[in-house]
């Protein structure tokens, strides 16, 4: 039975499942180190500044993930250090990244850093929107470009073990150079990474800040410390102990099934009849619906799955994209941030005078669940000029914004005036976080989330949503700001009125204004304003 | 020289006295307001043209019965009501310390005291706020237009102004005529022959009456007005017709501006309507007339574009429906010509002293 822990966090899970090494057997053939390493641009390591960016990136992920499985607050340390300078464009680096996650079982550690696409879990993870690399692309690029070994120290809070382990890249295996244990160290639980990378750090490090706030803005239950090339600490402090719901663990949908996955499935699956294949593996699949679909399209229940032609299971593939009969995907696998997390976020990093969140019921496209949540910032310290803040599964997408389905909604499909918003002038930050099994990104970049029409109209509506109280905060404010400065004119020259009134008779003492002050606060504006015509008016019926 | 006449003293000290209390009412008005928690606010006739009416029994512009409140309750007077209560307590003050001041001080002033106008006439105009909320020219409270007009002839007046106080001054002492100014405008009355007052409108004129002893022959006391008689000027000639009973005889160019000249002095402007103390309804216009130029052939210019509209807006205003207006409005259309009193000159420098004032004094004291 194969299962999917579904999209937040979708980070890769450095923990191998039991019973892997059977399956990396599978995969021998592909020479998967190697054949990335010639691919790297898809995972993001195209040139030596977005290598940097990309290998702080994947160990962040990777170290969240540790402490968010297991509901730990994760405090994360990462150091950068420069060894030499390589050429003008690239410099040899130490990266050290730490965390107090759930550690790592000493017996799993060779593989899990030095054996690149290991696990079953890779076709699915694919499926998923994530890479299956982890951190492996980025300690394989950095062997590949300094030579040295990868340094781990974990403990899953018992013993401490440090290795020292190379990559080899022709056979992807892990070799161990150097294997103890570290005696000195008690009581510590969590993993620490360090390696050398060549790399292009002083272009990247604007991008590495803003990856590391951003991160901060989904990830407000976290401590994240950076100490930069230059010696500087940058700090991103936890502003609450509250932490999102784990996903649980779901079947694939039959309605976002295709071939590969289909023939993939019955290869795994034990089931010899087709009744049972649909009720195992699949989500949202019971007897009863088995049977109706089964019935639907004239197959025969007692089949054996293993027994289907290649042709069968291309129809069948498609039967099950098409049949309506399937509940729509449960969204329990899904993990959104909620809006009280998504508020203390925005509100740590974004510092704005007002803030409005919407966290969307669950929808699907495509047999895949999603649910999009949208905040927007107002005022305060949000700079002017309305900035997009993208996240998938509570990764920040910090390229390609123009391409993005969420900067469509704000700047092509969202009629801000109607809200009494100048997106070019206003101090508005708008975030989209859209999570789900799968994620429809564009291209292999994976920077940027397709404008799929019910992805689009879950997030104009959360928009809209925002917007509306946006509008209604800022009308509020308006009036407050008139009373305000309406009050401010009466503050301004009753004083001086009653202080000339007094030294015109020679008063010594200037007769108090407060108690008109107290009147002026409660007249309504409404009251006061009226024409000069109107009180000419009303002085010839005086007269 | 004619016999002395009684004068009347301290008129100009008694006028200050009522200003400042009028400015105290005020002042008072505001602290009951204040201290009873009520918005304090000021009555004041409406200036507005619909509430500008022409009595033609005082025979001057008037207000009429609509007043305008300025209350602090409404937002957008407050300012201005605090920059009129502040008026008024510059105003007192000016009094107190007997000093005189001018508009253009009272704007820079208010700058200092965080009430900044806007510009001069938004400054000018509380003053005139002032004036018709005290029912006083702000000549009484001290302040005064640059000055430019002068007087020349036999009246002795006393200082009221401080270093000045008990100081006279006889306005034969200078042949070119004496500024009235702030320290004219406030003197005293003492004593003088004279038994008319002429007005003249330009100054070369006026140097010519001083020179052929217009003055001495005619008994008069001589006024220029530089054009557009200042406020001031105003307030002494009524304070001439009014304190010591001289008559007053007005001349001016023979066009419609210098009629108007003539009209301000003895009926006001709409503009100063609030005021009633600027008017001098007996003074007589004394030329030069439209029939005037046939009369004594008179080397003139033709009436151009603006002077037949300013005619024609004059010819309907109520101020000139009386005689010897009318005809002489009439005239000037007949014969579309215009005339300045020097046009007199063909005929010899002395002919207007000598024959032609001569002759209208005549025609005029009947």
């Amino acid at each position: 039975m194969l299962s999917v822990r579904c999209a937040s966090p979708g980070r890769s899970s450095r923990i191998p499942p039991e019973g892997v090494p059977s399956l990396a057997e599978t995969f021998k053939e592909i020479s998967p180190a190697d054949f990335f390493y010639r691919n790297r641009d898809v995972a993001g390591f195209s040139n030596p500044t977005r290598a940097v960016y990309s290998t702080v990136r994947e160990l962040v992920e990777n170290s969240l993930d540790a402490c968010e499985t297991r509901g730990i607050l994760p405090d994360i340390f990462i150091r950068i250090t420069s060894l030499q300078g390589a050429s003008d464009v690239s410099q040899v680096l130490k990266i050290l990244v730490s965390d107090n996650g759930s550690g790592i079982p000493p017996q799993y550690v060779p593989q899990a850093f030095g054996q690149v696409l290991f696990g079953s879990k890779y076709v699915l993870k694919q499926m998923r929107g994530t890479f299956g690399l982890g951190g492996k692309m980025a300690y394989l690029y950095g062997q590949i470009t300094t030579n040295a070994p990868l340094r781990i120290v974990t403990s899953t809070g018992s013993k401490v073990h440090e290795f020292s382990l190379m990559i080899d890249i022709q056979r992807n295996r892990p070799k161990v150079v150097q294997q103890k244990e570290l005696k000195k160290i008690k009581k510590w639980r969590g993993t620490m990474v360090e390696f050398s990378i060549e790399g292009d750090y002083y272009r990247a490090s604007p991008k590495i800040v803003e990856y590391l706030r951003q991160t901060a803005m989904v990830a407000p239950y976290a401590n994240i410390s950076f100490i930069d090339v230059e010696g500087r600490l940058i700090r991103f402090m936890r502003a609450t102990n509250l932490m999102p719901k784990s996903p649980k663990e779901t079947l694939p949908h039959p309605h976002g099934i295709d071939v590969e996955n289909l023939q993939r499935i019955i290869e795994f699956s034990k089931d010899r009849n087709m009744q049972q294949f649909l009720t195992k593996n699949f989500h949202r699949v019971g007897k009863a619906t088995a049977k109706l679909f089964l019935n639907e399209f004239k197959i025969d229940p007692r089949k054996d799955p293993k027994k289907l032609s290649h042709d069968e299971i291309v129809e069948l593939a498609r039967a099950l994209r098409s049949f309506e009969g399937f509940l729509p995907p449960d969204a329990s696998c899904l993990s959104p941030l909620g809006e009280n997390l998504l508020e203390a976020g925005i509100r740590k990093e974004l510092q704005p005078e007002f803030v409005a969140v919407e966290s969307r019921k669950p929808s699907a496209y495509s047999g895949h669940p999603f649910i999009v949540e949208v905040g927007v910032a107002y005022g305060g310290k949000v700079q002017q000029g309305g900035s997009l803040y993208r996240f998938a599964n509570r990764i920040p997408l910090l390229y390609d914004e123009s391409s993005d389905v969420s900067w469509k909604v704000v700047n092509q499909l969202m009629n801000w005036k109607r809200y009494n918003v100048d997106l070019a002038t206003a101090p508005l930050a708008v975030v989209v976080h859209v999570c789900s099994t799968k994620i429809p990104y564009k291209t292999v970049g994976k920077e940027y989330v397709a404008d799929r029409p019910e992805i689009e109209r879950e997030i104009m509506n959360a928009m809209r949503d925002v917007a509306r109280r946006l509008s209604l905060f800022l009308s509020k404010r308006l009036s407050y700001e008139r009373e305000k400065r309406r009050f401010d004119v009466f503050e301004r020259y009753l004083p001086k009125m009653a202080k000339y009134a007094a030294s015109t008779v020679g008063l010594k003492s200037v007769p108090s204004v407060k108690p008109l002050l107290v009147k002026a606060s409660k007249l309504s504006s409404e009251v006061v304003e009226g024409g000069k015509e109107k009180e000419d008016l009303e002085g010839s019926v005086a007269s | 020289m004619a016999k002395k006449r009684k004068i009347l003293k301290g008129v100009s000290q008694a006028r200050k006295k009522d200003s400042q209390e009028a400015l105290k009412a005020l002042a008072e008005g505001i602290i009951d307001q204040i201290r009873k928690a009520d918005f304090p606010s000021v009555t004041m006739p409406s200036r507005t043209t619909d509430n500008i009416y022409f009595d033609k029994k005082l025979k001057q512009y008037v207000l009429g019965g609509k007043v305008v409140r300025r209350t602090a309750r409404n937002v957008t007077h407050l300012k201005p009501l605090t920059q009129l209560v502040w008026a008024g307590y510059i105003a007192s003050t000016l009094l107190k310390e007997n000093k005189t001041s001018t508009l253009r001080d009272v704007f820079y002033m208010a700058e200092g005291e965080g009430l900044a106008f806007e510009d001069q006439p938004e400054s000018d105009r509380i003053i005139t706020e002032l004036e018709s909320v005290i029912k006083h020219p702000r000549e009484d409270f001290n302040i005064f237009p640059e000055e430019r007009s002068a007087m020349f002839g036999n009246l002795e007046v006393e200082y009221t102004v401080p270093g000045y106080e008990g100081r006279r001054l006889n306005f034969t002492m200078n042949p070119d005529g004496i500024v009235i100014g702030p320290a004219v405008a406030t003197s005293e009355f003492v004593d003088t022959d004279a038994d008319k007052v002429i007005v003249i409108e330009k100054g070369a004129m006026f140097t010519r009456f001083v020179e052929e002893k217009a003055w001495k022959r005619y008994n008069a006391l001589l006024i220029y007005t530089a054009g557009q008689a200042p406020r001031a000027t105003r307030a002494i000639i009524r304070r001439l017709n009014v304190e010591l009973k001289l008559p007053v005889y007005l001349f001016a160019d023979a066009d419609p501006w210098g009629l108007h000249i003539c009209q301000v002095i003895i009926s006001g402007s709409a503009n100063a309507a609030h005021i009633p103390e600027l008017v001098t309804p007996s003074a007589k216009w004394a030329g030069v007339y439209a029939s005037d130029i046939v009369k004594y052939d008179l080397p003139s210019t033709k009436l151009n574009e603006q002077d037949i509209k300013r005619l024609q807006e004059i010819g309907k205003d109520p101020r000139y429906q009386s005689e010897p207006w009318k005809t002489e409005i009439n005239k000037f259309f007949e014969i579309k010509k215009k005339a300045e009193q020097e046009a007199f000159s063909r005929y010899g420098l002395s002919f207007i002293v000598d024959k032609y004032l001569k002759s209208r004094l005549e025609e005029l004291e009947g």
